[in-house]
């Protein structure tokens, strides 16, 4: 280091304060350098889906579906809002980090739309599930999956895909704001996620459940995201399956993100 | 010496103020992490607010930040109130936090550039001002590694930089050299001085006595979220009392009668030193302290060195936490 940092002593002044968008925008440069950077998170979020789709295709799929090949047609939607819905804890994780490391602190304590991180985080987070759904349904593609609507389906399952991910997102980012270890954020998060994505119509057609757990299944939000997904995929969606589908996503946008705002700004 | 007592402003006219806070008080559920502190920071000052961990140092510097809300209390920033006009007091200030808040997967460039752009510089004077700083801190050849592998000290460097993006009117530097190796002290130490040489006032919080006594020109001594002494480094020691006369002997077997002449003429007892034939004891005055190495001489005693120093802040810390502990209450320096 060269003397006192001579170049300091002159004063470096202001200038004209960038716009709320200018903010978010430079949130956003910062979630695509962390994919440059850390390239290996795609790893983890797309792994388990792998796993998934590869071990239930061909270990399940004959005896669930007839053949791994018909199996794979149900499936493969499914998988998608999974992925989607698994990567929102991601998001909570790298929240949770980022305000344990006083990182947080430094962006409030700067004259900026105080919203504006956030607004990184959805870019981060849009990007991660447009990646990881491209991943897992080419390796579908592979594998011999075929969806029957075309390109147009699957550009409208994936604009799906985004609003389910940025619903679900909220939960997360509320975890990560309250939560200072990541790894809780991660335990709680799937001990709350496994079951709703397990007793879904993800993996199987509840026909066989018991009339109780059909009840829940039926009604849960996976189970009607992944209804109007297929629906979207296989060209045969109608307008009452995606509406079910994105009430969910809507309500916890609505609900939590003033609470969001109410914890980030409390200042405590 | 006069040493102003806790609770009065200091003597200047209310515009150099950089920082005024009366009666702050923040509470994390039943504990008054901060309990009712005013502080006067003059611009252009190094202000220290020394403690040990968990007084309120950092509570304190945070509410300053506009990062936590006081209970009760107000406190201005540059004119602007913390509570009424937090957007303002951030236009002014810059905090660098106890942890480097730095993002450790980008390199030391983006980081900058990111806060640059955040400030509002556009494009190619994002990527100019980050040059500077890393030019000017030595981080120019580290510029594009991640900052995970930055050591201690450069990430340090780096969250100083962060903070200089845009001059601030006001720095605060919680804890700046915590964990660090003494030469990455002594840089950071260099940074701090030739901040404020450039007019930025600087308040910092240390738990290293050591590290007031280099920086601060003023010092605020808090325990318990309370302030319980403020003063010049000097003030403080001189309010503990007296300096120490330190004597080191030719003759190592005199050791015991020197301790009996100068606990005789000094009043207090006399300690060995660590090595050698050393003593040190307490002297009232310097007309005391001469008179016992007048009487040594006179009975014989060589001496081979001698000294007389003021109490280190540590011990004036002790002297000030014992000294409130007992009293249940603040503790006035001075008369």
């Amino acid at each position: 280091m060269n003397e006192t940092g001579m170049p300091l002593l002159v004063r470096v002044a202001r200038p004209k304060p960038p716009s709320a968008l200018s903010n978010a925008l430079v949130f956003g440069w910062r979630a695509v350098l962390k994919f440059k950077h850390v390239p290996e998170q795609l790893f983890d979020l797309v792994m388990t889906p792998i796993m998934f789709t590869l071990l239930f295709t061909f270990v399940f799929g004959g005896a669930l579906a007839g053949s791994p090949g018909e199996y794979l047609q149900f499936f493969l939607p499914g998988i998608l809002v999974q992925t989607v819905v698994f990567n929102a804890v991601y998001s909570g994780m790298g929240l949770s980090t980022d305000i344990g490391k006083g990182l947080f602190d430094r962006f409030r304590s700067l004259p900026i739309w105080p919203l504006s991180p956030f607004a990184g985080l959805m870019v981060g987070d849009i990007l991660r599930h447009l990646i990881a759904a491209t991943i897992i349904l080419s390796i579908g593609l592979i594998l011999g999956y075929r969806p029957e609507a075309g390109l147009p389906g699957v550009l409208a399952a994936f604009l799906m895909l985004v609003a389910i991910g940025f619903g679900t997102g909220w939960i997360f980012i509320v975890l990560g704001l309250l939560i200072r270890t990541p790894t809780t954020v991660m335990t709680l998060g799937f001990t709350f996620l496994f079951p709703v994505v397990f007793a879904s119509n993800i993996m199987v057609d509840p026909v066989t459940m018991p009339g109780w757990l059909r009840a829940f299944v039926e009604v849960n939000p996976v189970s009607l995201m992944t209804t109007a997904l297929r629906g979207l995929m296989s060209g045969s969606a109608t307008f009452g399956q995606v509406f079910r589908a994105l009430i969910a996503p809507v309500v916890l946008t609505g609900a939590l993100a003033p609470v969001t705002l109410w914890i980030y700004l409390r200042r405590d | 010496m006069n040493v102003s007592p806790v609770n009065q402003p200091v003597p200047t006219g209310p515009g150099a103020l950089a920082i005024s806070a009366r009666g702050l008080v923040k509470s994390f559920g039943k504990v008054r992490a901060v309990d009712g502190i005013d502080l006067d920071v003059p611009a252009g000052m190094i202000f220290a607010i020394l403690g040990p961990n968990g007084a309120g140092k950092t509570t304190l510097m945070r509410m300053l930040a506009t990062l936590a809300r006081p209970d009760r209390g107000s406190a201005t920033v540059m004119g602007h109130d913390v509570e009424q006009a937090p957007h303002e007091v951030r236009g002014a200030i810059a905090m660098t936090g106890q942890f480097a808040s730095l993002d450790e997967d980008l390199t030391g460039r983006e980081n900058l550039v990111l806060l640059a752009r955040l400030w509002g510089f556009r494009g190619r004077a994002a990527k100019t001002r980050a040059g500077e700083l890393l030019a000017a801190f030595g981080l120019a050849e580290a510029a594009t590694r991640q900052v995970k592998d930055y050591s201690g000290g450069m990430r340090r460097r780096l969250d100083i930089a962060a903070s200089l993006v845009v001059t601030p009117d006001v720095l605060f530097l919680d804890e700046p050299t915590t964990g660090l190796d003494p030469s990455a002290r002594k840089d950071v130490w260099r940074m701090i001085r030739g901040l404020a040489a450039s007019g930025v006032t600087i308040l910092l919080t240390t738990q290293y006595l050591e590290e007031a006594d280099q920086l601060a020109a003023r010092i605020a001594v808090i325990d318990h979220g309370r302030k319980i002494a403020e003063g010049t480094s000097r003030q403080l020691k001189a309010a503990t009392g007296t300096g120490v006369l330190h004597v080191a002997l030719a003759d190592g077997a005199r050791l015991g009668e020197a301790a009996a002449i100068l606990e005789h003429w000094l009043g207090h007892s006399a300690q060995p030193g660590s090595e050698g034939a050393q003593l040190s004891v307490s002297a009232g005055t310097a007309e005391a302290a001469s008179e016992a190495l007048a009487s040594l001489l006179a009975s014989g005693i060589e001496l081979s060195d001698f000294s007389m120093g003021q109490p280190s802040l540590d011990e004036v810390f002790f002297a000030l936490t014992a000294k409130s502990n007992q009293d249940g209450d603040r503790t006035e320096v001075g008369s």
